[in-house]
This record gives structure tokens, C-alpha cells and sequence, in this order.
């Protein structure tokens, strides 16, 4: 017997990750079926609610220097509701950051999936860093309940040129560990976000760190040339995989 | 303005103006506490709803929520707006409307009549006013039917739309997800792709897929790409085939100017996917999505509540007689909808109000997962849309949505509704399934073995 005869579903299944073929009990899942979607659905709550080890993360980081701060989100509850407030620096953190002149600050948000950022976020930046020794880089900025325009305030007080923030992502049944980079140049609270620049889906089954790093340079390089991110610096570059075209879909916002 | 109050023993609750009225007497949602318009005690909101109970309903031809002169989309409500339609319920406040809409005198002849005569204010102020079973109740007396290739919306039916997604726009992967669908009977409504990339040749390619497969295997269905309109109208000029034109809308100008969409735009949009000509029973060409949160989440919500100004956005739907309107309810995020009772609620509002309206309205039952949400919950939302008469709900494999990382309903969930039910999909597709031989003596649709010959039949002719 060929596989296609015996499983006439093979190829599709190499096709898609898609639960196709799942079998039926009656009308219903098949228990293994169910127990494997709810042991997905589990790991991407889990990814939302659990905290990001910031200690682990800075150890990581080593031997950059790290500072951290806390949104005006007070709790997970809050910041899932209060978009706002993840936004913005509560009044203690945004007091503490030290002023200087930096080409580029990495700012690194736990955002919706804190297994994201602890998995890839350390490694991304050190893949950077080593193609980018040439420029300033500031203090990795550690942020907790913190949404992408969370850097925009961190990077204007810190005086930073351009801002590499790096969030978790809302996780998926099939990907829980997905990070995302939004890139802006001149960052300043009120920025829009057809003025950044965004890389996602970088996780082990997506994008790679060291592809992930390599475009996150391009584009670092193209945008301290051009002065600018955003709409105009894909238009540039119709070769760079841009992962959000407009896409007509109803939609939450980071 | 003179404003409105309410005495509740030694307190007075007072407020500003009708919209303040209409978002206080929402049941709390975090949307509207994030847009700082919610009611800061439940008896406020129950002061609210004392207030609406007693305002007549013609009261919304004449104080608009959002102003006339600068919103196409309170200009098309008024201006459309149908008196002799309204006359049985002119005379009435908002709560004697809703005691008639529950009474046996508001039968499906009445309240089909009545559509044109009531504007989305009137509709969404008495669902306020309403619990979550008064919803199904009166939303079950509502009949809605269109018709392109197949009837959606019969008495007694519940259609589908499949949505084969994926992350690519993989053919094979789309190809898989579709084939399997139909093997449950998914997909009398449309099967309807979101695609990972929003151009003209990527649009192309997919809807001659949809199409080869359709007429492959001659099933009564349309299809259906939902990349954005002007997409669409440029793939239609290119030859390509177009069944329905899908767009997302909201409730107001401005929210539909962040969708890149005006009312001309649709229009112009609508004309062209009806001279194409391709449905072969009615000519019902357009696919609209909803959903509360978009217009505030684009800053076009004007202080008016979520609810509200999403059932601005079935007037705009109605006015290009849609074969298909669904909202997402769950999909938008926590920060509009947080939690399984939040999306339940909802879910049962837009399906309420957009029949009333005369809106074909379907439903996405979905969460994503930074709700407190699970498939539990999507269980008791979808069970109450059949019952409710819901014209059709979205179903994906497994109920995960692999390229817009969600979960919806599972084709085995909508399956499992028309057996338990006895609702079976449209006629059109229930006679093909029967003339393929897929129906058992009961007329279910049972699980075919992978060696059988409809399983074999079905992939193999698809390669």
C-alpha cells in the first residue's frame, strides 16, 4: 500500500498546520483531538498570564547594561484592558532614566507573551549588537506591562535617535512564542504606527533570530540614512518581507 | 440641552445628553469603560435604562448621536429613514417597543415590514433593554433570506461559511482545509478566504482556485477572497472570478474612512460584482464583517457606545443588500470585549439588532486568547445564535485559525448544531450532498472512513 493510500490526507498535512482531518466521535472532536487543542490553548494563556523573569532576562543579556522599568499598568488585568496605560511610563520609572545621545536603544516588552521574550529576546539583541558595533547602542531597557508605544516616551528621554522595541506577541494555538520588533526613528510619545517599521513572527518554527537580526540591521542602517520609518522606507525596499500589508481585517492593535 | 435624569430614592442620576443615556445603559463592557463613557455604578446603568424605557422611540429621528452634517453615515440612516414603515411603533417609548416586539402580534410578516421604518439607534437603544433570552426570542421571529447561489437564511436552516486560512496563501494548505470542510458540509454560505497578502495578482490566484474547485465538483456555493474592495474591483476588471465583494464597515464616516471605504466606494463596488452576473438565483454580491470596538479602536466612535455605533454600521450594510453580514464578536480583543459573558452578550446584540434591521447577520463566535475566553464558552454562544436562527456561523479546522491566530468554531461544532437542532444547511447545497450520496437514512451526514469512496472521490480529483 502506498501512503496515499493509506492516509489519503499525507500531502495535505505537509501543506498546512491547519487541524485538518481530526476524525469525528459521532459529530464530535475525537478525545485526543480535544486534549491536543486544549493543551495548545493552554500554552498560549499561559504565555499571556505568566510573568517574564526579568532577573533571568538581564543575566542574559550580559554584559550589556540593562535598566527597567514598569508601564502605568499596574497588573495584567489592567493592561489587558487599559491599552492606554501600557503605553505610558507609571511616574517613578519615567523619572529614573538617564538622559544621553544614542544611535539606537533597544527596549525589550513582555507585551502578550512573556515566553516569547524570554526565549528570543536576549539572543536577538546580541545578533545586533554584533552587526551594529559601529553605532551608540544605549542600555537594553527592560519593560514590564509595557505595549509597543511604551518606547517611543522611553526612547525620547533617553535621547535615542532610533528605537528598536521588542515585544511579545499574541500568541496562536500553533506558535505561543512569537516576538515581534518595531523599529522608529525619532521616537516621540503621539507617534503613529504607519511611522514604524515591524518584523514579525520570530520564533523557532518562524522567522530566524539570525534572518530576524540581519533585517532588523537593514533596516536600522536604511532608516538612520533616510531619517525616517515607516510607510515610506518599505516603499523603498519592495524586497524586504514586510509582514503587515494592509491587511482589510477588524483587527486589536498593539 | 436640557439633559435627562432619573430619581432612584435620595439620588438623582443626570445625564448630559442621549448618547450619555444610550452608553450608560450598555451592560458593561471594557470598551466603553475605556472610552470613559461607561456607567461608574450598576445603578447607574439601571437608572439609564429607566430613563430609555420612558424615551419615545421618535425621539432618535430628531437628536442625532453623531452629527447629520458631517456623517454620511447619519445622513444615509435619516434620509432612508421609511415613516409609514415606522408608523405601528411611532407612537410608542423605547420600553412599550420592546413589550411589543416580545408579543405575539410582532410575528415575522410585522417585523419584516417594520425593518425599513426603524434606524440602528431605535435598535440598538431597546436591545439595552433587553435580556439575553428576549434576544434570541425576537431575533428567532426575524427572517432575512438571500440568495446568489444558494438561499441563506430559510426558516429552519443554518448555513456556514468555510474558512480555509492560511499563513501563506498556501494552495495545497488552502486546498486541504477546504476538502475537509466539506466533508462536514461546510460552506453553503461561502467559503471565504482571508488572505496573508492583500494584492491583485495574490487575489487573482486565489479566487481561480475557489473556482476550479467549485465547478469541479458542480457545488451550488459562492466563494469568496475578502482582501479590500478596491482589490476586489480591480481583480473584477481584470477578469477575474468574482462572486461576492467583501469589505469590513463600521458605524461611522470617519471609521469607514480608516477601513479606506465611503458609501460611493461600496456602491461603485456593488455595480460592478452585479454586472459580472455569476449567481445563478439572486443577486445578492456583497460580504460585509462587523464588529464592536472598530470605530473606537480607530478614535471614530465620537463618545457614542460600542453597541450603538456598531448597529450604525447594518445601515450601511442594508443599503447594498448584502448576501452576507457577520460580526467578529470576540475577535477585536479584551480591551473592547474582556471576558466569555462580554462576547456572549454581544454576539446576541448584533445578531438581534442587524435582523431587525433586515440585515442578513451571521456570526464569527470566536475569542482570541488574551480573552477569558474558551471553546466552552463559544459553546453556549453558538448554541444560542442556531436557536436564535443566526443566518449562518464561521467554522475553521479544529476551530484554530492558523494564519489569523484565533479560535472560532470547528467545522464539527456547526455539524453538530444541524443534527442536535435539526437544522439542515441550504436547500440548494442539502440537495447536492444528498445527489453525491454523502446523507444517511436520517439525512445526516455522517463521518466518512478515509478508504470510502466519497473520501477518495473528494481528494483524489483534487490533486
Amino acid at each position: 500500500m502506498s501512503d496515499t493510500q493509506k492516509d489519503p490526507w499525507a500531502r495535505f498535512r505537509t501543506a498546512t498546520r491547519a487541524r485538518i482531518a481530526l476524525g469525528r466521535s459521532g459529530d464530535a472532536l475525537p478525545t485526543k483531538a480535544l486534549l491536543e487543542f486544549q493543551l495548545a490553548h493552554a500554552r498560549a494563556r499561559d504565555a499571556v498570564h505568566s510573568a517574564v523573569d526579568f532577573d533571568r532576562l538581564a543575566a542574559d543579556l550580559s554584559p550589556r547594561e540593562t535598566i527597567r522599568v514598569h508601564s502605568a499598568a499596574p497588573d495584567r488585568p489592567t493592561y489587558l484592558r487599559r491599552p492606554d496605560l501600557g503605553r505610558r511610563l507609571d511616574p517613578a520609572s519615567a523619572a529614573g532614566l538617564p538622559a544621553g545621545q544614542w544611535d539606537l536603544l533597544f527596549v525589550i516588552a513582555d507585551g502578550l507573551s512573556a515566553a516569547a521574550v524570554q526565549v528570543n529576546a536576549a539572543p536577538l539583541v546580541h545578533a545586533c549588537v554584533a552587526r551594529l558595533g559601529h553605532l551608540r547602542i544605549g542600555p537594553v531597557v527592560l519593560a514590564e506591562q509595557a505595549r509597543v508605544a511604551l518606547g517611543d516616551e522611553v526612547a525620547s528621554a533617553m535621547g535615542a535617535r532610533l528605537v528598536a522595541l521588542l515585544v511579545g506577541e499574541r500568541p496562536g494555538l500553533s506558535a505561543a512564542e512569537s516576538l515581534g520588533v518595531y523599529l522608529t526613528w525619532e521616537p516621540k510619545p503621539g507617534r503613529a504606527d504607519s511611522e514604524r517599521n515591524c518584523i514579525s513572527n520570530i520564533h523557532a518554527d518562524g522567522l530566524s533570530i539570525q534572518t530576524a537580526a540581519d533585517k532588523l540591521c537593514w533596516l536600522a542602517t536604511e532608516a538612520a540614512r533616510l531619517k525616517l520609518t515607516g510607510v515610506a522606507l518599505k516603499e523603498d525596499a519592495p524586497s524586504l518581507p514586510g509582514p503587515d500589508n494592509q491587511k482589510n481585517q477588524l483587527t486589536d492593535r498593539s | 440641552m436640557a439633559g435627562y435624569h432619573c430619581d432612584l430614592g435620595r439620588q438623582r442620576h443626570r445625564f448630559d445628553d442621549l448618547k450619555a443615556v444610550m452608553a450608560c445603559a450598555s451592560p458593561r463592557r471594557s470598551g466603553d469603560e475605556l472610552a470613559g463613557i461607561a456607567a461608574d455604578s450598576d445603578e447607574r446603568r439601571v437608572a439609564a435604562r429607566v430613563v430609555l424605557a420612558d424615551l419615545p422611540l421618535k425621539t432618535f429621528l430628531t437628536e442625532v448621536l453623531v452629527p447629520y452634517e458631517t456623517d454620511e453615515v447619519t445622513r444615509l440612516i435619516i434620509d432612508r429613514h421609511d415613516a409609514d414603515a415606522f408608523r405601528p411603533v411611532a407612537h410608542m417609548t423605547v420600553g412599550q417597543f420592546r413589550d411589543w416586539l416580545l408579543s405575539y402580534q410582532a410575528d415575522t410578516a410585522a417585523l419584516a415590514a417594520l425593518a425599513p421604518g426603524l434606524t440602528p439607534e431605535m435598535v440598538a437603544a431597546v436591545s439595552k433593554l433587553m435580556r439575553n433570552h428576549d434576544l434570541v426570542s425576537v431575533a428567532a421571529k426575524c427572517s432575512v433570506v438571500t440568495r446568489f447561489r444558494t438561499t441563506v437564511g430559510l426558516p429552519g436552516r443554518l448555513s456556514s461559511r468555510l474558512q480555509p486560512n492560511h499563513p501563506t496563501d498556501d494552495p495545497t494548505g488552502i486546498a486541504a482545509s477546504t476538502l475537509d470542510g466539506l466533508l462536514y458540509g461546510i460552506g453553503d454560505a461561502v467559503i471565504g478566504i482571508n488572505p496573508a497578502t492583500d494584492n491583485v495578482p495574490a487575489c487573482i490566484a486565489l479566487l481561480e482556485m475557489l473556482d476550479a474547485v467549485r465547478t469541479r465538483f458542480d457545488i451550488p456555493v459562492q466563494s469568496c477572497v475578502l482582501a479590500h474592495v478596491t482589490t476586489t474591483m480591480q481583480a473584477m476588471e481584470r477578469g477575474a472570478p468574482v462572486d461576492l465583494v467583501f469589505q469590513s464597515i463600521a458605524g461611522t464616516e470617519k471609521a469607514n474612512a480608516g477601513f479606506g471605504v465611503t458609501l460611493s466606494l461600496l456602491a461603485e463596488a456593488q455595480e460592478a460584482a452585479k454586472s459580472l452576473k455569476r449567481g445563478t438565483i439572486g443577486d445578492n454580491v456583497m460580504y460585509f464583517e462587523t464588529g464592536q470596538g472598530s470605530a473606537l479602536s480607530a478614535d471614530a466612535h465620537f463618545g457614542v457606545d460600542q453597541q450603538t455605533v456598531e448597529t450604525r454600521a447594518y445601515a450601511v450594510a442594508r443599503a447594498f443588500d448584502p448576501l452576507l453580514v457577520n460580526t467578529v464578536v470576540g475577535f477585536i480583543g479584551p480591551e473592547y470585549l474582556y471576558d466569555a459573558k462580554q462576547i456572549t452578550r454581544a454576539g446576541l446584540e448584533d445578531h438581534f439588532c442587524a435582523k431587525l434591521l433586515g440585515v442578513p447577520m451571521g456570526c464569527d463566535a470566536c475569542y482570541t486568547n488574551h480573552a477569558e475566553a474558551d471553546q466552552d464558552d463559544m459553546d453556549v454562544l453558538m448554541t444560542m445564535l442556531a436557536t436564535a436562527g443566526v443566518n449562518f456561523l464561521i467554522a475553521v479546522p479544529g476551530a484554530d485559525d492558523v494564519m489569523l491566530n484565533y479560535q472560532s468554531l470547528s467545522y464539527h461544532d456547526v455539524l453538530g448544531l444541524r443534527h442536535l437542532l435539526k437544522r439542515p444547511p441550504a436547500p440548494e447545497f442539502e440537495a447536492w450532498l444528498e445527489k453525491a450520496g454523502w446523507l444517511d437514512e436520517q439525512r445526516r451526514l455522517p463521518p466518512w472512513p478515509d478508504q470510502s469512496l466519497v473520501v477518495s472521490a473528494l481528494l483524489g480529483s483534487a490533486a
